[in-house]
């Protein structure tokens, strides 16, 4: 090695070590990819929140693009997406389902009057067990699947109006053109949600 | 009256630990029946993460999510799955980041063998440099100007009776 590009060596050292580091602080370490994208949402049969003796499964969507929300009301998180989610059910954008976790019904119910509910319906898992089923490991969480009942897109923590506008709506156009009686060879995507 | 109201308070106190201690009497987890099996789900709590607090292991973490893993895990146990198919149902739930130790495989292998390569060019470099730099010392004999150079300036020096070290260098 010659003399004069010696004195390279550290600085390039630094800059490589600088860019891994760089890299690693933009990344938020509390997001553990989750291992279910682009499969087939677990199947659970729940009852439903404000009618406990009926009960709704995943199955029933079949066919449908919609969002499984992990909601609870002990969840402050939660309150701060809230109005979001009402806001969507308004406007009509796509069906929401609840997943209401580890959560009293009667709480649950009174939450939902307090602060508006945008759920077509909640499950009850009162257990919890359909939440480890969907490795849900923090609430909220937001599924987004599609027609065939795959899970496409998973958000952790409360939706920001940026990840609603960017990710989670585009997202649910592209899913609503797809036919799902083709079994798609590669999983689209958008650019929003990577 | 002071003394008084200092005795009520740790009386207090006392009553408050005591009930504090019921509590979490009553919030002690239920255990396998069988203290092997207890062995067996302590064993694999062990190599799985709380993906809450990350740096816990769901044996060590109190998180809600831990406790209700580790039920999870006992009931697997007892119901006569082993260790490999329990690890295998966090996986396909939470993802390879749920186990403490991560497995060998083509995204993990810089990670498992970059530190030996790492290692491995350090030595390198330093056995190389090390050879580099005794032959450069080898290879600076004083001429025969600064041997009497060096001898001259040693011998003024005792004469003078003086130390000043450290200003004469041999090469």
């Amino acid at each position: 090695m010659s003399r004069n590009i010696r004195f390279l060596v550290p600085l390039i050292i630094f800059i490589v070590v600088a860019a891994f580091l760089y890299k690693g602080l933009s990344l938020n370490p509390r997001e553990v990819p989750s291992p279910f994208i682009n499969k087939p949402a677990p199947d659970f049969s729940l009852q439903k929140l404000d009618n406990m003796s009926e009960q709704f499964s995943n199955k029933d969507m079949l066919g449908k693009v919609w969002l499984l929300n992990v909601w609870a009301s002990w969840c402050v998180a939660c309150r701060q997406e809230h109005p979001l989610l009402v806001q969507m059910a308004r406007r009509g954008d796509v069906p929401i389902y609840g997943l209401n976790y580890k959560d009293a019904p009667t709480q649950a119910r009174q939450w939902l009057k307090q602060h508006g509910d945008p759920y077509v319906l909640s499950a009850v898992d009162y257990q919890g067990n359909v939440g480890i089923d969907y490795g849900v490991y923090g609430v909220p969480e937001t599924f987004v699947i599609d027609k065939r009942g795959i899970i496409r897109h998973k958000v952790i923590g409360p939706i920001s109006f940026n990840v609603l506008n960017e990710c989670v709506m585009p997202l649910v156009k592209v899913l609503e053109q797809e036919d799902p009686q083709i079994v798609p060879t590669e999983y689209k995507g958008v650019e929003g949600c990577a | 009256m002071r003394v008084k109201s200092k005795l009520i308070i740790v009386l207090l106190s006392f009553v408050v630990c005591i009930s504090t201690a019921s509590v979490w009497a009553k919030e002690a987890q239920p255990m396998a029946a069988d203290p092997e099996m207890e062995k067996l789900v302590n064993e694999i709590s062990k190599e799985l993460r709380c993906l809450v607090c990350q740096n816990q292991t769901i044996a060590d973490s109190h998180a809600a999510l831990a406790v209700d893993l580790k039920n999870q895990v006992r009931d697997m146990v007892a119901s006569g799955k082993n260790q490999q198919e329990i690890v295998d149902y966090m996986v396909q739930r939470y993802g390879d980041f749920v186990r403490y130790r991560p497995p060998v495989k083509p995204t993990t292998y810089l990670l498992w063998v970059g530190p030996f390569i790492l290692l491995i060019v350090g030595v390198v470099l330093l056995v190389s440099n090390l050879r580099k730099r005794r032959q450069v010392i080898a290879d600076a004999p004083l001429s025969t100007d600064e041997s009497d150079r060096l001898q001259s300036l040693l011998t003024t020096e005792t004469s003078a009776g003086k130390n000043s070290g450290g200003e004469v260098k041999p090469s």
